[in-house]
């Protein structure tokens, strides 16, 4: 099984079409990884399918870079 | 891409307008499901979608409460599966002159009719944007363009349903969903029989047609707007109105 971290990366590099080895820990969806508003909902909902959770609407909108959605996970489903 | 075997979501679908869409969509062969506000309103649709042999069954909704169309959508995802077509057609009238009209006669209104669609827009855009695939239209009316004297809460609604329209289509237009109003004119169902000889005739002097529309032509162009035919339209209104009104 892998490590949430690598779940994570994994999902962000497919919702936002970019490699893998470009998802870095501290890469900012939309200023680093070309995400637009719409692509950070869609990873939301990719996010809470993978982890088979909820996440509220004001969380969701702070989850900004993939540091930031690894924290989130860990936090509240690890 | 036919509408074939997509699941199709429309309020309002006992009687009137959302009736003939509900059953045009189900001859089109789409899955629908029709919502009433009464269990023996949903039975009714279940039983004539089973007499016409349409896939699909009528279900209770009320389209003011956040928590009855969260569960209506989670019983028809596990039902039929996540609904791609999306008729926000359920509306109300409740009409009175400005003066007369109370905060309550305001407010059911826009709830019913514009807040509805917020509601539904959002819970089934979720689907539609995994499918990269949908449609969402509303029935707006005439009236939202014209203006009519003493429903000033109702045309307020029908033409707030356009605009938010319009903002959505460029929200999810990247998605492959396309957003739209239908605005019928004066359609022959039970909210327009209420009417007067008198009223009707005047109404009637001014459609260039000279007559009421069937429910069936609204449906229509609702069927357009579904299918393949119609998938570069999106952000407008298209008026169907015998040329009651023309833009």
């Amino acid at each position: 099984m892998s490590s949430i971290e690598e779940r994570v990366k994994k999902i962000v590099a497919e919702q936002l079409g970019v490699k893998e080895e470009e998802v870095k820990n501290e890469a900012s969806f939309v200023e680093d990884l070309g995400a637009d508003s719409l692509d950070t909902v869609e990873l939301v909902m990719a996010l809470e399918e993978e982890f088979e959770t909820e996440i509220p609407d004001e969380e969701a909108e702070k989850i900004t870079t993939v540091q930031l959605a690894i924290d989130y996970v860990n936090a509240n489903l690890g | 891409m036919s509408i074939n075997g997509k699941v199709a979501l429309v309020t309002g679908a006992s009687r009137g307008i959302g009736a003939a869409i509900a059953d045009h969509l189900g001859a089109e062969g789409a899955v629908i499901v029709g919502t009433a506000t009464s269990e023996s309103g949903a039975e009714k649709i279940t039983a004539r979608f089973a007499e016409k042999g349409i896939k699909g069954v009528g279900k209770v909704l009320n389209v003011t409460d956040a928590d009855s169309v969260a569960s209506l959508l989670k019983s028809v995802q596990e039902e039929f599966g996540t609904p791609e077509i999306l008729v926000n057609n359920a509306g109300i009238t409740k009409d009175n002159l400005l003066m007369r009209m109370s905060e309550d006669e305001w407010f059911d209104v826009i709830n019913t009719n514009l807040s509805a669609i917020y509601r539904l827009s959002k819970a089934c855009l979720r689907g539609m944007m995994k499918a990269r695939w949908g449609r969402i239209i509303n029935i707006s009316s005439v009236v939202g363009s014209m203006g009519n004297a003493g429903q000033s809460n109702y045309a307020a609604t029908k033409a707030g349903v356009a605009g938010f329209a319009r903002a959505l289509a460029k929200e999810v237009g990247s998605r492959g969903i396309t957003v739209n109003t239908v605005a019928p004119g004066f359609i022959d169902t039970d909210m327009t029989k209420e009417l007067s000889e008198e009223q009707k005739e005047l109404m009637l002097s001014q459609i260039a047609l000279g007559r009421l529309g069937q429910p069936e032509e609204i449906a229509a162009v609702v069927g357009f707007l579904a299918s393949d035919a119609g998938s570069y339209i999106t952000g407008d209104t298209l008026h169907v109105n015998g040329g009651m009104y023309m833009s």
